[in-house]
């Protein structure tokens, strides 16, 4: 297969499956399952090195999760950010630590499902195909942060304007096909997990519970009652 | 006043005998699943004792129920609001399965297929979460019948303000003492974990109040079980859902008692329908703490007031509900005789569950090295009680003695009258009570 062939084929065709997929299978999950959507916590099991690696993995992945979709969202004021050199380091320098700390993290939640045999009879096959993929993900990422500096600048030039080829339905492969391997390897990874995502657990990620912070502190619900008071 | 109509429960304690048939009936009702293993939404606890979990009582370990500094608002003691979103990975109050215990079986199979040798085959106990072996260290009724005990009794958390006599007396031979404590939800009126939960996936129904969880909404955060200072919210490890007592509402729908009430030997257990004002639980659930009991009964309304009665059919009560509420033995026990007490309302979670105290053994006198039937003193005074009354008042009274004292006292001056009534050697007149300092 030629080089541009198969980057049609991880860079057009294989995003669009996986946001296809995405898009059909957690709807359909949502409405079909409703009862599987659950964070699946495993804290009841073993209590004692769950904060040490639920915590650090959570924050980081979080906030790395984050600073992509701002660089996707802003490329321009990321660019801006970065023209002046100690801005530039401050933020690579807290993205590379977020990164090692979701490693560290993701490290200590595979460690504790693999060496506690109660919350290893929790772990479904699934869930070791999504602990494997994140955790190439992350170490591609962090990778990246470490080899390919300086990330900020060439996502916001290059891979904030792929992805919005993406969402515009008119995919420029070019954007991608220059970069390193690592760098390709990381965007098809990504794509995959997002794919996978409605058939993991990932999906507690959807049921955040924000509207906790404004109802009501009881819930009451009538049955004889449209309505109630 | 916006009146609201709440099944609610006694149990007598004075009558239970600790079988345990209550909790066979509902583990096998409800709780005999993968997940749901270790679940015993109806528990019985001996007391003095540590309970299950253990020391679920000791809110500096566990962090339940709300809490009330100065003149503050309640707040929830575990993860209120502010707090929930920072933690909701990591639930630092979290109870894990050691607090409960590992539910297990015993490898029954081995007997029928072991390898012919010289000793008897054995079914080993074996993990129900892991299949592996396992070593039995703790069980759901684990320190059953073990009052006095220096390992278990001695640690109830209920033994706070006891003196070192008190103490020592409690876990001594000759004076041993216990009583059961049978425990299910509570189904408050201001339930703790359903203002956890992150989801909203507890609610409390409006025409009766039992107190449930969406298994379709839980998600898993664990707040309603770190919340509930009763520790009835358990989390399935398998499902990861949690779940609770749900006070058998399919059986209460199609008329028939909860399993566990259906079930008891002793027939301690009592249901009935009470009518609350819902505009003053927030006021109630923030009264000092020596105000509570009685607050809390100032909730529930008469339904023998005509005017109580004209609001609650405008308040879109059924009828029928109404003339449960007038029938409702809970109603009797509670706000005629003020026999029955909350437990630990200090929790401000306001249950619905009343206990009546149970009283200590009736015991001889001893003259002369002989046991003596005399009636003078056969009766001892609620002051000579074996389990001392501070002990109730941490369990029943938030504390405080009073509440208890008057519940207690009136349940030996029935035991006096009755007396009286049957044998007719004891005097019942009202000088024998108000002599002992009773009543006034």
């Amino acid at each position: 297969m030629s080089q541009h062939f198969l980057d049609q084929f991880l860079f057009v065709a294989l995003p669009y499956v996986c946001l296809f997929t995405f898009f059909l299978m957690t709807i359909y999950r949502y409405r079909m399952q409703s009862f599987s959507y659950s964070s699946l916590s495993s804290q009841f099991l073993e209590n004692k090195h769950h904060f040490w690696a639920v915590v650090p993995f959570h924050y980081g992945i979080l906030v790395i999760t984050a600073g992509h979709l701002l660089a996707f969202a802003i490329p321009r004021s990321l660019l801006a950010w970065n023209s002046v050199p100690w801005r530039l380091y401050v933020l690579e320098i807290s993205a590379l630590a977020f990164g090692i700390l979701t490693l560290i993290g993701l490290v200590g939640i595979v460690v504790r499902r693999l060496g506690n045999s109660k919350v290893r009879m929790v772990t479904t096959p699934t869930d070791w195909i999504l602990f494997a993929m994140l955790l190439a993900q992350t170490v591609s990422g962090v990778c990246i942060a470490l080899f390919y500096p300086w990330g900020s600048s060439w996502f916001a030039t290059n891979m904030s304007p792929y992805l919005w080829s993406i969402v515009k339905l008119s995919p420029e492969v070019s954007f991608v096909a220059a970069m390193p391997h690592l760098v390709k390897l990381h965007v098809v990874l990504a794509f995959l997990t997002i794919g996978f995502f409605p058939f993991t657990r990932l999906v507690h990620i959807l049921v955040i519970p924000n509207p906790y912070l404004w109802r009501k502190t009881q819930v009451v619900r009538w049955y004889g009652r449209k309505h109630s008071p | 006043m916006n009146i609201r109509s709440q099944v609610s429960m006694v149990f007598h304690l004075d009558k239970c005998i600790g079988c345990h048939t209550c909790s066979v009936a509902c583990k096998n009702i409800w709780t005999d699943r993968k997940g749901a293993d270790y679940m015993w939404w109806n528990n019985v606890e001996t007391k003095p004792g540590t309970g299950y979990p253990t020391q679920w009582e000791d809110q500096e370990q566990y962090h339940g129920g709300w809490e009330k500094k100065d003149d503050q608002p309640i707040h929830i003691k575990s993860t209120g609001k502010a707090r929930v979103v920072p933690n909701i990975f990591h639930n630092p109050y979290m109870p894990s399965m050691d607090d409960y215990y590992e539910p297990w079986t015993y490898d029954y199979q081995n007997l029928f297929n072991a390898e012919e040798g010289p000793d008897q085959p054995i079914a080993k106990p074996i993990s129900m979460v892991t299949g592996e072996d396992i070593k039995i260290e703790a069980g759901p009724n684990w320190d059953d019948d073990l009052g006095g005990s220096q390992i278990y009794a001695a640690n109830d958390p209920n033994l706070a303000g006891l003196s070192d006599q008190q103490r020592l007396q409690l876990s001594s031979v000759e004076r041993l003492v216990m009583f059961y404590l049978p425990r299910i939800c509570n189904h408050c009126l201001n339930p703790c974990c359903v203002a956890s939960c992150p989801s909203g996936a507890l609610y409390k129904r409006g025409e009766d109040g039992i107190v449930l969880i969406d298994q379709k909404k839980c998600r898993a955060w664990r707040s309603c079980v770190a919340a509930c200072p009763y520790k009835k919210t358990y989390f399935n490890w398998f499902t990861g859902k949690s779940e609770k007592c749900i006070l058998c509402f399919p059986r209460l729908e199609a008329g028939e008692a909860p399993a566990c009430f259906h079930s008891c030997v002793g027939r301690i257990r009592y249901l009935g329908v009470l009518l609350y004002d819902a505009d003053r639980l927030e006021e109630v659930a923030n009264l000092p703490d020596d105000q509570l009991v009685e607050g809390h009964r100032s909730l529930i309304l008469n339904p023998h007031d005509p005017e109580i009665i004209r609001k609650a059919q405008s308040a879109g009560i059924p009828d029928g509900v109404i003339e449960s509420a007038q029938q409702s033995p809970v109603y009797k026990f509670v706000m005629d005789w003020k026999i029955a007490l909350p437990p630990h309302i200090e929790y401000r979670t306001l249950p619905m569950l009343f206990y009546v105290p149970p009283m200590s053994p009736v015991i001889a006198n001893f003259e002369d090295g002989l046991a003596s039937h005399a009636m003078k003193n056969l009766f001892h005074g609620i002051d000579e009680s074996r389990i001392p009354m501070q002990y109730f008042a941490n369990l029943f009274g938030g504390g405080h003695e009073g509440v208890v004292r008057y519940a207690m006292g009136k349940q030996l001056a029935v035991r006096w009258h009755r007396r009286a009534e049957t044998v007719g050697d004891v005097d019942d007149s009202r000088q024998v009570f108000t002599r002992g300092g009773l009543f006034d």
